[in-house]
This record gives structure tokens, C-alpha cells and sequence, in this order.
């Protein structure tokens, strides 16, 4: 009986060819995902736009007309865009290099200088605008350029933050795409150039849509950046909804403002969306290890791929970065010396700080740990519902949708999050007020980390030829088998490279951590922000020791990460 | 404008107030028989709440970094545990409680300033308390904001660097306009930081509601630079910080002198200009709603009490309140406090600090 209907459902898949839907397995990757997002998101950000729009239990729409009516909310939408578009444009057109240089070929210190190009991406935003203003300012090493109070400028900043991104996610893809198929076209009379433009191109493009995109979101949500390098003359709705909200308590125009980001944002996610979802196909992957060719210092194109990577190397990131490190042995005094870092065991000059830095690390590391494993198991869930491709439309179109719903986190205010965290979870949870607990940090973290984990997983799920799941199935795999013995090994390669961007991005993350966490539960981005607010050199010099410590922690995180990986590719396919 | 309505702050106070006070009653029980000697005798606690017993949750800005041992102290001695929550700036911080009104966050809070203090008062988030001996000199705000301590914004400026051009340091905000100063000053953007804010209010303080876009006209035409915050302009734009920076005149506070003392302590590389201050005056409350009233009460007493009064200086590097409490020795001579500092009534702060800085930025940044 019981054999006859196993072999009767193995006709069954035989007959369909796909897979059948497990409903208790995808209803649970579905809710839990979702639930998260809601508790943690939508609720808390809906909260605060309504309490806008209703200030005294009345609708009043009022701040529309008057927000959307002003020349000076346009200019700022026009200066979030123009700012985003360049910053990602720039980050996808400096990063193909980098990509191809540090995946495809290897040479000596490699994974060194992969970690390197990571540390920007965390550094908090208030040391990485003033080590800029330091080098734009009339009297500094690039004060010729005439970069100060500019759109140049900021968008520089922008490109350093972020062409980690895109390094990370089109190298992840590139290093593993079948080089035979470029040597087969390259054999047919292929120039180089053409492979890459035929070949190459459209094998990596949806890994440089998903960079992108993400990149996208980074820089139209920019705000310290903004801010430092910006001066008054410039502002985003980003800037603008955090004055409004923290300084002038103007509920009713942010509440609009909010809207307006979220408008100006899916928008732009959409028309991202669309581009990914026309590229995305199934790939050829290889095992990491053999794609890589030795970096040949006789070829030229070797050599031209080196020469252009050390300049956005050195020009991008070892300029500002070393400033930094040598100016953080500057001791108060004057003199060189370790002093900056022997004063992290202190709590700062007068007591800047109500904890030591080295506490506040040990802070920051157990609160990332938390939030990576939270936002690997959200962001695992959500990648692996979004990279089945249901025959319905209308599943279709809402596999779709929530996967842009995860994306959003990156595209709203960590000030609207944050005090929406306030109004919504009033109420004590076991006797716990979770807003003044600092339980809330280690979430808000990974609301942040799970769009990341998705677009980095994501990728390379889609790319598994759906023939081999079906495959399994017709063999008579159930759903969970075919998860476990397709999907799980392949997508395991690019959990290391997640869990090391969730971690990165937890380490660096201010804006929700600033509002949640409490004094004497401080992270390193926050003390740092607290030490460079005060006066005093000696304060100054432990920022940037602080600053220089982070750096150091995220590359080694970075790294190991990459270790993990490429263990874990080893052997198979 | 300034007086919170007797009805208003009543209502709040009656129902949680009770039922805090039996909670209280219950813990203050249960800490007599168990954890013994714990100071229940009351003796320690500010004079006047002897039924203070349990958590009190300080609600603060991130400034706050008042000496632990003294906070160790009060605790050792009134038998409640101090838990402290940080929010951002001042401004943050206010906002922050008066969206949480009707679930606060804690218990007591520090460090709501007279440029917002009207706002916090206005929405009903403090509830009256006054200390039974409020130090001479020291005044309340509308019955239940109490000044813990006090600092000036002032212009800084690098004597070095004065010294060295062989021009006379500017004394005056008029100076400050002057061309032969052209190209020298910056100060921070009052949107984004509160001393920016604090100079804001001190032109307009010095030359009223009516003239301080014209001095600001003239500030821009003398070429004053405006960063976004206060570490942006001490920092990168500042001479006297040594980091590179180009003008020696900066906006900072009359404390800061004190931080570039040199090597042997005989004097400071840079000074205040006392004649363009403006006085920022820290409060202390009694959250509206607290699960502890008696507690908060308690925290209030003690902030203005002797030993938090005389920690100050030292930890949070503001002027006590009181004016009794004694300075450390050095502070009169690089950290002195105006003697006559621009003023703005609160009041009038609350109610025209968007468009002071509204019509600010239309004439700085156009």
C-alpha cells in the first residue's frame, strides 16, 4: 500500500516535472521571515508616519500639500538621486576591476587585500567624513582637487563605502562561472573584448543588479556622509527626515518625507528588480579553486587589470585608511607611539565614556554575533522562497514582492525605525521595557544585515540549473531531501561570504544602535561617535585607535569568513 | 507660556503615583528582611522621600558620564538601583520623551536643556518637584525642571596662531564681523548641532529677533565658514586642535581651553572669548508617569546634592549648579564662565526655534 503510493507520487513528479510544494516547510520559511520583518519594521516605521499624519486623533493630510509643494523638498529628492545614482555607478564601474583582479587571478597577499577592500564598508561614518574633510580641506594632501562642500565629493566617500559590495558579490559569482565557456567563444575567433561583452557580462548581471541595488540603497540612505562632506549646502530626504524627527520634532513633514523615501525607493528597486529578474539564468559553476589563474606580470592585460586595481586600491582606500592608521600613533603630546591604544583600556580623557573601549568591543562583537546568526536564519529563509520560480503568476508575483519587501530595510531611516521602536514596543515583555533593555540592538542589527545575506545567497541559488532539483525529485527525493542535498551544499559556499557581511555590517552598524543600545552597553561605532564629540587629544586619538580597531576586526572577519568558503568549496562540482 | 497647568501635571501625578507608592511600600519591605543593612534606614537618601527603594531608570543624553563611584555612593546609600538609558543629543532626548508620554521610559531624567526645556514642559512629560532645599541661586522652571549644571558655547580662539600674525585676538560678536577677521571663523550648522543652536540664540539674544539675520549677512560677507558639527569644525576646520586645520577662530565651549593646557599646565594654547557666549543650563525631572516617582524624586536631590554637585566639573566638564560647590583649582583659570552671557527665555525659544533657524538658514546657506 505504502509502496504503492510512494511510487504512484513518483509518477506523480515524474508526470510535472517540478516540484511539489511542502506546505508546513514553505508556509514556515514564509511566516517566520515575514513575522520578523513586521514586528521589526513595518510596525514600528507605520507607527510613527501614522502618528504624523494623526497628531491629536484627527487625519490631517495637510503636510502633503505643504511638503510636496516645497522647491526645496524637490532639490533634496534631486540630490538623493543624483548622489545615489552616481555613487552606485561609480562603485559597479571601479568595482568590475577589483572583482576580476582579486577572483579571477591570484597572487601573493590576495586574501589580505580582499579583507582590505571590506574595512571601508564598516567604518563609522562620522571618522571616515572627517578623515575626507581632513584630505579635501584647503590644507590638505588633496585640497587642490577642490573637492570640499562638494557633490564630487561626497560621492567619493560614497564609492569608498561601497565598491566592497560589489567587489564581494560579482567576485563571489565570477571565481565560480565555468571559464570554458569563454574559452569556447575565445576558440571561435572572440576578441576579448567580446567574450567579456557576450560571454561574461551577462553571466555576472545578476550579481552586479544585486550589488547594485544594494549599493543603491546604501547611498540614497547615506546620511553622516552627507552631512560632513556635504555641509549645509547639501541635504538628502535622508538628512532631512533626521532633522526633522530628532531636532525639530516634526512628525507631520517627516511623516511625508518618509513616504516620499519609500516612493523614490521601491521605485528604483523595481526598475532594479526587473533588470535582475530578465538576466537571471541558470550557470555553469565551477569549484572556486580552479577558476583562478596565477596574475602574469608578462602579460599585458595582466598587467594593465593590476595596475588599474592598485590605483582604485591606492587611490580609494590605502590614501584615506593610512592616514588614519599614522595619525592614530600620533600621540597627545606630538610625539609617535602606541599611547592612543594603551588609552583604550581607559575611559577616555575626563571620563568621556562610561565603559572602556575594550569593553565596548567585547560589546560589539557578542551583539554582532547575535544579530548574524538572527539574520542568516530571516535572510536564509527569505533567499531560499525567492529563488524558487513558481509556475503560477500569481506566486510568481508574490515571491517577487517579498523579495523586495526585505530589501526596504536599507531604503528607511534608521531614525524612523528607532523611534518608531519607541511608541510601538511600550509595553514591558516579561517585565522587560525592550526599548531601554538594549535587547532591541542585536534586532535592529540584523534588520539591517538581512537584506545583504539575500542578495549575497541569492545569486548563487538562482544559478543552481533547476534541472538537478527536478532531477532529485524524480528520483524520489521529498522537498526536504531536495533542499538538503541540492540546495543546502551550494548555498552553504556563499554563507560564509553572508555571515561575514551580516557580521561587518552589525560591527559598523550607528544609526538604530545609537538609539537603542545603553551606556554601559555601548558598541565601538557609538563610543567612537561619543570620543570624537568631545574635547580633548587624547579623546580624539582614541577614536581613531577605536576607529583603526574596528577596521582591523572586520578584516579579520572578512578573511576568515573567506577561509571558511573556500574550505567548504573544495572537491564537489 | 512657562508654567505647566496645575491640572494637567495633577491628573498625571494621582493614579501611577499610588500605585507606585504601594510597590514601593511592598519592595521597601521585602529589603528589610532580606537584603540586611543595604542602608533601608533612609538616612543617605535625599532628605524628604524616606520610602525610596527599588530601580530608578535615569533617562539621559549620551554626555552622560557622571563619576561612577559617586553614583555607587547614592546607590550604597538609598537602597535603589540606578539603571541609566542614553538617547542621542539633548534634542533627541526631549523629542524622544515626548513621544514616549504615555509609556515612559524611565523614571528620572537629566539633561533636557533651556532650549528645549519648554517643549518638555509644554507637552506634559515632567511632573512638579521641587527639592526640599534648593541651594541659593539655584531656580526651577516651571515648577518641575531642576538646573543641575550649567556651560557656555563661546567663540574659541588659537592664541598661537594670533600671536604669530601679530593681530589682537577679537573680543566681541561686532569683532567677529569685522574684515580685518575675514576668513576666520567657523562655527556649526544650528540645525544639526546644539552649539550651533546655542550661537544661534546668542545673536539673537545680542541683537534681538529683528537683527540677527543682518549681523549673520555680515558674518557671511566676512567669510564665516559653517561645518556640520561641533567635532567637524574643532577638528578639521580649527587651528588650535593641531589636526591641519586653517581658521583659528572656532565655535566651542568656555570649558574647552582647559583640553589644550600645555605640557607643564602654566597655560592653554587657546582661550575663550567670554563676550559671545551663551549659557546652556541642564535640568533634571520627574518623569510624568514613572513606576517610581519616590525614587526619581530621590535621583533629583541627589544630582543637586553635595557630592554629584562637586563630581560634576570633573566628569561631565559642566559648572555645578550650586553656586556653593567648590571648582578644581585650575578651572579659573582656563575654564572661566561668562560673566555676562547672551540670554533667550525659554519660552521664547520653544516657540521660535524652527524659524529662527529657518530664516538662519535662508540667510547663511540661501
Amino acid at each position: 500500500m505504502d509502496r504503492d503510493r510512494s511510487r504512484l507520487n513518483r509518477l506523480n513528479r515524474l508526470s510535472r516535472l517540478s516540484l511539489r510544494p511542502a506546505p508546513l516547510l514553505w508556509g514556515t520559511a514564509v511566516a517566520v521571515p515575514l513575522g520578523f520583518l513586521a514586528v521589526f519594521f513595518a510596525w514600528p516605521v507605520a507607527a510613527l508616519v501614522v502618528r504624523g499624519f494623526v497628531p491629536d486623533g484627527v487625519l490631517d493630510l495637510t503636510g502633503f500639500a505643504e511638503v510636496l509643494s516645497s522647491p526645496r523638498t524637490w532639490r533634496l529628492v534631486w540630490l538623493t538621486l543624483t548622489q545615489a545614482v552616481l555613487g552606485t555607478a561609480f562603485s559597479v564601474l571601479l568595482g568590475l576591476p577589483l572583482a576580476y583582479l582579486l577572483y579571477r587571478r591570484s597572487f601573493p597577499g590576495r586574501v589580505l587585500v580582499r579583507g582590505l577592500v571590506t574595512v571601508p564598508f564598516v567604518l563609522p561614518a562620522v571618522v571616515v567624513g572627517v578623515a575626507f574633510r581632513t584630505l579635501f580641506a584647503p590644507g590638505g594632501a588633496l585640497g587642490f582637487l577642490g573637492l570640499e562642500e562638494s557633490l564630487a565629493g561626497i560621492v567619493v566617500a560614497l564609492v569608498f563605502f561601497n565598491v566592497s559590495v560589489v567587489v564581494r558579490t560579482v567576485g563571489g559569482l565570477w571565481e565560480r562561472l565555468d571559464p570554458r565557456t569563454e574559452q569556447a567563444a575565445a576558440s571561435l575567433g572572440a576578441g576579448p573584448a567580446r567574450v567579456f561583452r557576450t560571454v561574461t557580462l551577462p553571466s555576472l548581471a545578476p550579481a552586479i543588479a544585486s550589488a547594485a541595488s544594494v549599493v543603491f540603497l546604501f547611498c540614497a540612505t547615506a546620511f553622516g556622509v552627507v552631512l560632513v562632506l556635504g555641509g549645509v549646502r547639501y541635504g538628502t530626504i535622508e538628512t532631512e527626515i533626521w532633522t526633522r524627527t530628532t531636532q525639530f520634532l516634526d512628525l507631520r513633514s517627516a511623516s511625508v518625507l518618509s513616504i516620499l523615501q519609500l516612493v523614490v525607493i521601491s521605485g528604483a528597486l523595481a526598475v532594479s528588480a526587473r533588470a535582475r529578474r530578465r538576466r537571471e539564468a541558470a550557470l555553469r559553476l565551477v569549484s572556486a579553486h580552479g577558476s583562478a589563474r596565477r596574475l602574469s606580470w608578462r602579460s599585458p592585460k595582466d598587467l594593465t587589470m593590476a595596475l588599474v586595481g592598485a590605483a582604485i586600491v591606492g587611490g580609494l582606500m590605502v590614501l584615506p585608511l593610512a592616514g588614519l592608521v599614522t595619525r592614530s600613533f600620533r600621540e597627545p603630546d606630538g610625539s609617535w607611539g602606541p599611547g592612543n591604544y594603551v588609552a583604550l583600556g581607559t575611559t577616555g580623557e575626563r571620563n568621556a565614556l562610561v565603559v572602556t573601549v575594550w569593553e565596548a568591543t567585547a560589546t560589539s562583537l557578542r551583539t554582532a554575533l547575535a544579530a548574524t546568526v538572527i539574520s542568516l536564519v530571516v535572510g536564509g529563509l527569505v533567499a531560499l522562497v525567492v529563488s524558487r520560480r513558481p509556475r503560477s503568476v500569481g506566486a510568481r508575483r508574490a515571491v517577487g514582492a517579498l523579495d523586495g519587501l526585505f530589501m526596504l530595510p536599507l531604503g528607511v531611516s534608521a531614525v524612523t525605525v528607532g523611534f518608531g521602536f519607541l511608541i510601538t514596543m511600550d509595553q514591558p515583555v516579561l517585565g522587560v521595557d525592550l526599548r531601554t533593555s538594549g535587547l532591541l540592538v542585536p534586532v535592529a542589527q540584523a534588520v539591517v544585515a538581512v537584506p545583504l545575506v539575500v542578495r549575497t545567497v541569492l545569486p548563487v541559488l538562482r544559478a543552481i540549473d533547476p534541472r538537478l532539483r527536478e532531477v532529485a525529485a524524480v528520483l524520489g527525493s521529498g522537498p526536504g531531501r531536495v533542499l538538503r542535498t541540492v540546495d543546502l551544499p551550494i548555498a552553504l559556499r556563499s554563507v560564509g561570504l553572508a555571515t561575514g557581511f551580516a557580521f561587518a555590517v552589525s560591527l559598523g552598524e550607528f544609526g538604530a544602535t545609537s538609539f537603542l543600545a545603553r551606556p554601559d552597553g555601548a558598541t565601538l561605532p557609538v563610543v567612537i561617535y561619543r570620543l570624537i564629540g568631545r574635547p580633548g587629544a587624547e579623546n580624539y586619538g582614541m577614536a581613531l585607535a577605536a576607529s583603526v580597531v574596528l577596521a582591523a576586526l572586520t578584516a579579520t572577519v572578512m578573511m576568515v569568513a573567506e577561509r571558511l568558503r573556500d574550505e567548504r568549496a573544495g572537491g564537489e562540482f | 507660556m512657562l508654567r505647566l497647568s496645575g491640572a494637567h501635571a495633577g491628573t498625571i501625578q494621582a493614579g501611577p503615583a499610588a500605585g507606585a507608592l504601594s510597590v514601593a511600600l511592598l519592595l521597601a519591605g521585602c529589603g528589610g528582611s532580606g537584603s540586611g543593612g543595604s542602608g533601608s534606614d533612609g538616612s543617605g537618601a535625599g532628605a524628604g522621600d524616606p520610602a525610596a527603594s527599588g530601580t530608578v531608570t535615569l533617562v539621559t543624553h549620551d554626555s552622560w558620564a557622571l563619576d561612577e563611584k559617586v553614583v555607587e555612593r547614592f546607590e550604597e546609600e538609598s537602597g535603589l538601583t540606578v539603571e541609566v538609558s542614553a538617547a542621542g543629543d539633548a534634542g533627541t532626548l526631549v523629542n524622544q520623551l515626548v513621544l514616549t508620554k504615555d509609556a515612559p521610559l524611565g523614571d528620572a531624567v537629566f539633561g533636557i536643556d533651556n532650549t528645549f526645556a519648554s517643549r518638555a514642559l509644554e507637552a506634559g512629560v515632567v511632573e512638579e518637584y521641587t527639592p526640599a532645599d534648593l541651594p541659593d541661586g539655584v531656580e526651577q522652571l516651571g515648577g518641575a525642571l531642576t538646573p543641575i549644571d550649567q556651560g557656555d558655547v563661546c567663540v574659541n580662539a588659537d592664541e598661537a596662531w594670533f600671536e604669530k600674525s601679530d593681530l589682537e585676538v577679537p573680543k566681541t560678536l561686532e569683532d567677529l564681523a569685522d574684515p580685518q577677521y575675514r576668513d576666520l571663523l567657523v562655527v556649526s550648522n544650528p540645525a544639526t548641532s546644539s552649539p550651533g543652536l546655542a550661537f544661534l540664540l546668542a545673536t539673537v539674544g545680542a541683537f534681538g529677533e529683528d537683527g540677527f539675520e543682518d549681523y549673520w549677512t555680515s558674518l557671511v560677507d566676512n567669510g564665516v565658514k559653517v561645518a556640520d558639527s561641533w567635532e567637524d569644525a574643532y577638528y578639521v576646520d580649527f587651528s588650535g586642535a593641531d589636526e591641519g586645520g586653517e581658521r583659528p577662530l572656532v565655535l566651542s565651549y568656555a570649558t574647552s581651553p582647559a583640553f589644550t593646557v600645555s605640557e607643564d599646565g602654566s597655560e592653554s594654547t587657546t582661550s575663550a572669548l567670554l563676550e559671545t557666549c551663551f549659557r546652556q543650563v541642564e535640568y533634571a525631572g520627574v518623569l510624568a508617569g514613572s513606576d517610581n516617582p519616590e525614587g526619581a524624586q530621590a535621583f533629583v536631590d541627589f544630582l543637586l546634592g553635595e557630592d554629584a554637585q562637586a563630581a560634576l566639573p570633573e566628569s561631565m566638564y559642566m559648572y555645578p549648579a550650586d553656586p556653593a560647590t567648590e571648582l578644581p583649582a585650575d578651572w579659573e583659570k582656563f575654564a572661566p564662565q561668562a560673566e555676562a552671557p547672551f540670554e533667550v527665555a525659554p519660552a521664547e525659544v520653544s516657540e521660535h526655534r524652527d524659524e529662527w533657524i529657518e530664516r538662519w538658514t535662508e540667510t547663511v546657506v540661501g
